[in-house]
């Protein structure tokens, strides 16, 4: 009981000083100056959401006037017209408005609402349309070290050594000490209560690697976006639609016959409904399934980030009906329990990513002519593979 | 849905699966092939030393029976042959009194035959000695009173009035 309230008061200490110092950065936040209106909360949050090009921890403005950026800049490399072009965001001087135009290897480049463009040869500034697109500029392919690609390093970098040393512990002794006590044991859920009951006693082990691998990223991730450092990795499309092909790819690869036989050629139905059978189990396979598992996770995640980032901003867009007492302490509390759920959900959307990703390579490999266990009776005793169809 | 597609950034993508790649090929090869050979070892481990344990005990209880079942048998041995000494006591003071009578009796019967025949000829001898004795002294006083004549003739003259007599 004593450890169990000792925990609880933890998370509460975390959850409040992540809302505070948020509340902070956003107070302080902005490309221009401080965000108060609904109007900039809006662009602030829409801002959060996306990418960004530099590491910004937190704004202010100093005495002079002069608006101050902390943070670090990161490297921008880019595949232009003119081949591979690589500078520090730097050179954009904090400017998400197109206005700065850096010239490097022969090309310029703008940064627009977190995204470079290259402007077309001949063009020295953005033209904007009536839909403030950009007229004269296109895309580039960017494969910057993005704040995304930094966090996906860094965790990537925490979970090797995190995990390595877990595994260098078991050389030497049986039980692992220290943190490696506390990792064991989730290592141990995700193959005991994700791969094992999905994909079978006989064929986990071959796919638990990656499972274990996403569940940890994608949790270790959504964690990260709950603090300050203001990380939406997994709130990220391109991530998502990343980890999703990869489960898709690896049950695609693995498919047994009987999996490819009910997709294009489902055994036990009148032969006239085989073919559209088939197109619907081939659309489930191929873009239903995927497309569930990369919008389930970037929608939650996105909502979590702009919701508790909505809440915060009470405290500035009813400053004036509530006072500001009243304002910060409704934000306060209301952003905290958004917190705790969120805290819940980040470890919820990875469990359920994991899980699917689980059930689908299962599916797939699945040997449906399997030997039953039969019961005193002489019955079939249903075992998880034949029940699992009753839970998709 | 604009919006979206244009916040899609293929560059991320291709950035991150490459980077997820580069993790997922790392961690199997460095922490979940090592974790999960150790975590099914220690598990198999375990299982057999419960397996162990549990066959142990049913092992001691198995013992545990046959050293009832021994001491049992030693109880009833034991009960056995000492009711059997008793027996053999029995019968051994039985069988020595029988015979210390029978060896009496007989010992008895020889003495009484014994002290029977002593007797007789211990009689046998007195008469004798009696007879000697007698025929002695009748010769001393037969030669006392035949010394002279008168007393020879009165005690033929006595003996022959005895023999009237009779």
């Amino acid at each position: 009981m004593k450890e169990v309230s000792k925990m609880i008061r933890t998370l509460v200490l975390l959850c409040t000083l992540c809302i505070s110092l948020q509340g902070f950065a956003f107070s302080e936040g902005g490309d221009q100056g401080a965000v108060d209106t609904k109007d900039e909360v809006d662009a602030y949050i829409q801002h959060h959401i996306k990418d960004a090009h530099d590491f910004h921890l937190f704004s202010y403005t100093s005495d002079n006037g002069e608006r101050k950026h902390v943070g670090f800049p990161l490297p921008v490399i880019l595949w232009s017209s003119n081949g591979l072009v690589t500078f520090m965001s730097s050179e954009f001087h904090h400017d998400d408005a197109g206005k700065v135009v850096v010239e490097k290897g022969g090309s310029k480049f703008v940064k627009l609402h977190s995204k470079i463009y290259e402007l077309n040869p001949g063009a020295s500034e953005v033209r904007f349309d009536e839909h403030h697109h950009a007229e004269n500029a296109a895309k580039v392919l960017d494969f910057s070290i993005t704040k995304s690609v930094f966090g996906i390093l860094l965790v990537g970098l925490l979970m090797l050594w995190g995990f390595s040393s877990l595994a260098k512990q078991y050389a030497s002794k049986k039980v692992p000490t220290g943190f490696g006590r506390v990792l064991e044991p989730l290592v141990i859920y995700v193959r005991d209560e994700i791969a094992k009951p999905n994909i079978g006693e006989k064929k986990y082990r071959k796919f638990t690697g990656y499972l274990l691998t996403v569940f940890f990223f994608i949790w270790i991730l959504n964690l990260l976006g709950l603090t300050p450092l203001g990380f939406n990795v997994t709130g990220q499309l391109a991530v998502t639609a990343a980890l999703a092909i990869f489960t898709l790819v690896i049950y695609t690869f693995s498919g047994n016959k009987d999996y490819w036989m009910h997709m294009v050629w489902m055994p036990g139905v009148p032969v006239l409904i085989r073919p559209i059978l088939a197109i619907i189990e081939l659309a489930g396979a191929f873009l239903i399934k995927p497309f569930s598992l990369l919008v389930r996770l970037f929608a939650n995640i996105s909502a979590g980030h702009i919701v508790v980032m909505s809440l915060i901003a009470i405290m500035f867009t009813l400053k004036e009906s509530l006072g500001v007492v009243g304002a910060t302490g409704l934000s306060l509390v209301l952003s905290f329990f958004i917190t705790l759920i969120e805290v819940l959900v980040a470890f919820l959307q990875a469990y359920i990513f994991t899980m699917l990703s689980a059930l689908f390579i299962g599916m797939a490999v699945a040997e449906h002519d399997h030997e039953h266990e039969h019961d005193a009776t002489g019955h079939e005793i249903p075992d998880a593979e034949d029940v699992r169809g009753d839970f998709i | 849905m604009e919006t979206l597609l244009n916040d899609f950034s293929p560059g991320l993508f291709v950035v991150q699966t490459i980077l997820l790649l580069g993790l997922i090929f790392l961690l199997v090869k460095f922490a979940w092939k090592p974790i999960l050979t150790s975590l099914n070892e220690r598990e198999e481990g375990i299982k057999g030393a419960l397996d162990a344990a549990e066959k142990a005990r049913a092992e001691m209880q198995n013992l545990q029976a046959d050293n009832d079942k021994l001491l049992k048998e030693a109880r009833a041995e034991r009960e056995a042959m000492l009711k059997e000494a008793r027996e053999i006591k029995e019968k051994m003071i039985a069988d020595s009194k029988e015979q210390a009578k029978v060896e009496g009796d007989k010992m008895l019967k020889q003495a009484q035959v014994a002290i029977e025949s002593e007797k007789k000829a211990a009689v046998a001898d007195i008469k004798n000695q009696v007879a000697e004795l007698s025929v002695e002294i009748a010769e001393k006083v037969l030669k006392e009173q035949l010394s002279n004549k008168d007393q020879q003739l009165k005690l033929v003259e006595s003996m022959l009035g005895d023999v009237k007599l009779n």
